[in-house]
């Protein structure tokens, strides 16, 4: 089966699920959710089954120059079928805030496109993680972004989630701009729109590098906007802290994931090109470090647990840019940030999962909300120690093996900037995750905070990411697997 | 046979961390605890009793492969470096399980964390992996921060202060030691990379490993290890934490998992790094009088019983260096026993300043104490043994490891002439370090335990005779060995010297 069926059901899913919602008569609509849960879980299913393409061939024409199916592609439509049905879970969790912020709404109504629309941005992804032309990248992102602007403001009587919305809309907007204005110039460069042949066609360029490195700066700001690297991480704590909460979630794991794949697609092509290759990677270094220092350092004094995983997506942010930064010519690896991400969704969206829970039952999500956990609920508590720790990078842990692959990678090429910065952030990590374990443990519940009861379907999928965030934090090899070993995740097809 | 002690070995590592699940889980603690404790210390005393002496070197492997195109695989095996830190680690992790009070809160988590600090300390010192003996020491790391933060001593904020040092502290430690460790992995060619810690030392010994920054990167390792030892001038997270931590806290940590630095700096820095270690000598050298010269009078100036032991046990690293620096066998051998003694008899000192710290409601102040050997006899009798072994006389195994270091660090002939003669020096001022501790110990023990005794104290307790034997376990062994060392010394000298292919 070719993998774009993949797309096109979750597309004609989401479709229908929005129809459906509009003639399906009663308030309480979180079924929709499952029928979207179903779905997607049966597109992921038939995701083992599609055919591997690693190279389109020559001749190809048509649609089929945008779109590659090679395993980094599956693998991160896998991620992205996953991340949306955790979300889909979650927004079931979270339907009653929600409700709270819609006129007129009985609890749990007026949420049928909130369960529609992550169907919508998932197919998004998933095109992106194939897409290996600027025109699908640029598409597939969009097909992203406008469905998070939705998103992001959907309680729309919450002045925070529509000022989270205004800023999303604004800057998603700018960098939009910066993106198509980048694609511009190095089409106009080189005359191709196709990685590939850009790759080609620059090869053996001769002359001045300035105009290709405009347009090569300019994408690289736009997708720094996607990533939440310094300096263009401004619209991060606020739009992730006034958006709700599944969907910063989806935000934090689901848009990350993306733009580092595309980073991943474009990276080694601009690595390839002679003129360019050493101040692009010379920006990425200085984009790592500003990245990681900012992350860390601006997480210490947080108080609010949303607000703190935002800088924290920040820092981690960093770290995969490290690991971007020593793809290095010729090219090689990747597979460190494929790894990494993983391990990223399994503990932000458990953390997420916990806070919403938590804030739930403690009417908010600062940190204090979370004091003697450990009593009120011994289970929950493990769980959000368990991602915690792996977020700080202990040992047996998924984030720690993520940690150790990036700085390999970092030392193999020579960053020893990037590791001795590294020092500080991890001791930073320490100290503001440490904060919500002392939260949990050191302090005593407040006064009249109720012990939490889990339903056990929840307690399922609990289990589940807090188990695989240890398994693959002992056992790497099923996600290693996925790429042949000590090959680039991503190739470029020279004559 | 060997298969038998390799599987059991494997069982002294995953007991422990599945004791802590049990236990969380709502197995009665303190009996699964002591349970496991028991059982690795059979398992240790039967690796003991069978490891082969005539041929040194690694015994009772096993390994499963976890990453193959790296060569990662989790590897145990012991040889006679690793066995004695293995010995010493069950002895102190069932002293420390024992001579715990009755806990009031949240006590399975409790035991859960020392169960997981036992766990590290076992994994660390048992794998012959990179990786994994990396990862098993800072496994040990949150167990250490919840147990001061929850059931520390001390004021609640205060001790929550001194958690987040030692905690943050020796993560920067651990990552400073990870950077080296990755530096050490990428000096092997490329298809010759591997984490095993023996497979490395063969690539060694063929002159395989080697890079331009050898140096810098012994000396991330040294100060990677360094922060984990207290080496000063990175010692300043130690004593306040061992003060502040519940006393089996204390126990394992300044007993056992500070000593996996130094077993780190025998293990892998030394012998993958010869030429850097040498090129690092005076340094190591100048920084190792500083533990035992400044740590030493700082000691002497405390005021607290728990401050003084905290010190003193920072002052004692500096012996253990003294030896690491000799590299010659009979240096490096009586750094290994000196570690080994020094860890049973820092255990027994805690232990029964924890006892006194019950007694007396929290107060250890030297000037509010006194003549406690009057109403405490064998607590008397007790500490005064394990303070004569801590100051290294004669008897205990403390003192015929002293001595062995002093003399391998005297015979030492550097061959770089910077350090022309600066051995001889330090070694001078080294033995200064001995009346130094002779004044601090012999000054507390007057405090506590002689002289008048105050009217506050004459209802204190002497030990209960079930918890002395935790105590009469950490002292016996220290004097067996000190009347027999050779029964150490048999496999550890010939290990060091296979180890370091010392003549």
């Amino acid at each position: 089966m070719p993998s774009v069926y993949l797309e096109i059901i979750v597309v004609l899913l989401g479709i229908f699920l929005l129809l459906f919602e509009a003639f399906v008569p009663g308030k309480e609509k979180s079924f929709l959710a499952w029928i979207g849960v179903a779905g997607l879980g049966i597109v992921l299913l038939l995701s083992f089954f599609v055919n591997v393409q690693a190279d389109p061939g020559a001749g190809v024409t048509g649609y089929l120059q945008f779109y590659k199916a090679d395993n980094l592609a599956i693998f991160f439509k896998q991620f992205a079928l996953v991340t949306a049905i955790v979300v889909l879970i979650m927004s079931v969790e979270y339907k009653d805030v929600v409700s709270r912020f819609i006129y007129g709404a009985v609890p749990g109504a007026g949420l049928g496109e909130f369960f529609c629309l992550p169907i919508f941005t998932c197919a998004g992804l998933m095109w992106m993680a194939s897409a290996v032309d600027f025109v699908l990248i640029f598409v597939s992102l969009e097909l992203v972004t406008i469905s998070f602007y939705i998103l992001v403001s959907y309680t729309r009587r919450n002045i925070f989630s529509l000022e989270a919305g205004v800023k999303y809309l604004i800057l998603g907007a700018l960098s939009t701009g910066f993106l198509v204005y980048g694609i511009t110039w190095i089409y106009g460069i080189t005359g191709q729109t196709n990685l590939n042949r850009i790759a080609l066609a620059m090869a053996n360029a001769q002359g001045s590098e300035t105009p290709l490195l405009f347009g090569i700066s300019l994408v690289l700001i736009a997708l720094g906007f996607k990533v939440a690297a310094a300096p263009f991480q401004f619209w991060v704590p606020d739009v992730y802290q006034g958006a709700p909460t599944p969907v910063t979630a989806y935000l934090s794991v689901g848009s990350k994931a993306a733009g580092f794949v595309v980073l991943l697609r474009v990276i080694p092509v601009f690595m390839t090109i002679p003129l360019v290759r050493e101040k692009v990677a010379a920006a990425l270094v200085v984009l790592a470090a500003l990245t990681l220092i900012y992350g860390n350092l601006a997480a210490m004094p947080q108080n609010n647990f949303k607000r703190l995983l935002a800088y924290s997506s920040i820092a981690h942010a960093g770290y995969l840019l490290v690991a971007v930064a020593s793809i290095g010519a010729p090219y090689s690896g990747g597979v460190e940030i494929v790894f990494y991400l993983t391990g990223y969704l399994l503990m932000t969206l458990l953390s997420f999962l916990v806070m919403i829970i938590v804030a739930n039952n403690s009417g908010g999500d600062d940190i204090p909300h979370f004091n003697g956990l450990g009593k009120r609920s011994p289970q929950l508590a493990l769980a959000l120690l368990i991602a915690m720790l792996s977020l700080a990078g202990i040992p047996f842990t998924v984030g720690f093996f993520g940690k150790f692959l990036v700085f390999s990678a970092a030392i193999q090429q020579g960053h020893y900037s990037l590791a001795g910065i590294g020092i500080v952030t991890v001791a930073a990590g320490f100290y503001y995750y440490l904060k919500v374990v002392r939260a949990m443990y050191w302090n005593e519940p407040a006064e009249g905070a109720r012990t939490i009861t889990l339903a056990p379907g929840m307690k399922v999928v609990i289990g589940l990411l807090a188990v695989l965030i240890i398994v693959l934090g002992i056992y790497p090899q099923p996600i290693l697997s996925q790429f042949q070993p000590g090959k680039a995740v991503t190739t470029i097809v020279m004559p | 046979m060997s298969s038998i002690v390799t599987f059991l070995l494997n069982l002294v590592i995953l007991f422990p961390i599945g004791g802590a699940v049990l236990i969380l889980a709502g197995a009665p603690a303190r009996l699964t605890a002591i349970g496991i404790a028991v059982f690795n210390l059979a398992v240790s005393l039967l690796a003991f009793v069978s490891y082969d002496q005539v041929h040194s070197g690694y015994q009772f492997i096993g390994s499963i492969p976890v990453i193959t195109e790296w060569n990662l695989r989790y590897t145990v095996g012991l040889d006679g470096l690793s066995l004695i830190m293995v010995l010493l680690t069950s002895i102190v992790t069932l002293a420390a399980l024992w001579v715990t009070p009755k806990i009031s809160k949240l006590e399975p988590q409790f035991y859960a964390c020392l169960l997981l600090i036992s766990a590290g300390a076992f994994g660390a010192f048992a794998s012959l992996d990179l990786f994994f003996f990396y990862a098993f020491h800072e496994l040990a790391l949150i167990p250490t921060f919840l147990l001061i933060g929850i059931w520390g001593y001390g004021e609640k904020y205060e001790r929550q202060a001194i958690a987040w040092k030692i905690t943050i502290y020796l993560a920067v430690g651990s990552f400073v030691l990870l950077i080296g460790l990755i530096g050490i992995y990428q000096m092997a060619p490329m298809d010759a990379r591997t984490f095993s810690i023996p497979g490395l030392q063969e690539l060694a010994r063929h002159g395989q490993l080697h890079s331009p920054h050898a140096n810098s990167i012994y000396l991330f390792l040294l100060i990677g290890f360094g922060i984990l030892i207290s080496l000063f001038p990175f010692h300043t997270w130690a004593p306040e934490a061992y003060a502040s931590a519940p006393t089996p806290a204390a126990m394992l940590h300044s007993g056992v998992l500070k000593k996996f630095g130094l077993y780190g700096l025998l293990r892998v820095a030394l012998p993958l790094l010869p030429d850097a270690a040498k090129h690092w000598t005076g340094l190591l050298l100048l920084l190792l009088v500083g533990n035992i010269i400044y740590v030493g009078l700082a000691t002497i100036g405390q005021k607290r019983l728990d401050m003084i032991l905290g010190y003193s046990s920072v002052m004692h690293m500096g012996y253990i260096f003294l030896g690491i620096a000799a590299m010659n066998t009979i240096g490096l051998s009586g750094a290994a026993l000196l570690m080994f003694a020094h860890g049973l008899s820092i255990a027994a000192l805690f232990a029964l300043t924890g006892h006194i710290r019950q007694q007396t409601g929290g107060t250890l102040l030297l000037s509010d104490l006194g003549g406690l050997a009057k109403v405490a006899p064998f607590l008397g009798f007790s500490f005064g043994l394990a303070a004569f072994a801590s100051i290294g006389l004669p008897g205990f195994a403390n003192f015929a490891s002293e001595i062995m270091v002093f003399f391998g660090a005297f015979k030492n002939q550097p061959v770089a002439s910077c350090c022309l003669g600066s051995f001889k020096i330090t070694v001078v001022l080294a033995l200064w370090g001995v009346v130094i501790s002779a004044v601090y110990m012999l000054r507390a023990y007057r405090a506590v335990f002689m002289g008048d005794i105050n009217k506050r104290w004459a209802g204190v307790q002497d030990i209960v005779p079930n918890l002395r034997w935790p105590v009469i376990l950490l002292l016996g062994v220290l004097i067996v060995a000190g009347f027999f060392p050779q029964l150490f010394l048999n496999f550890l000298t010939p290990s060091v010297q296979a180890f370091f292919a010392l003549p």
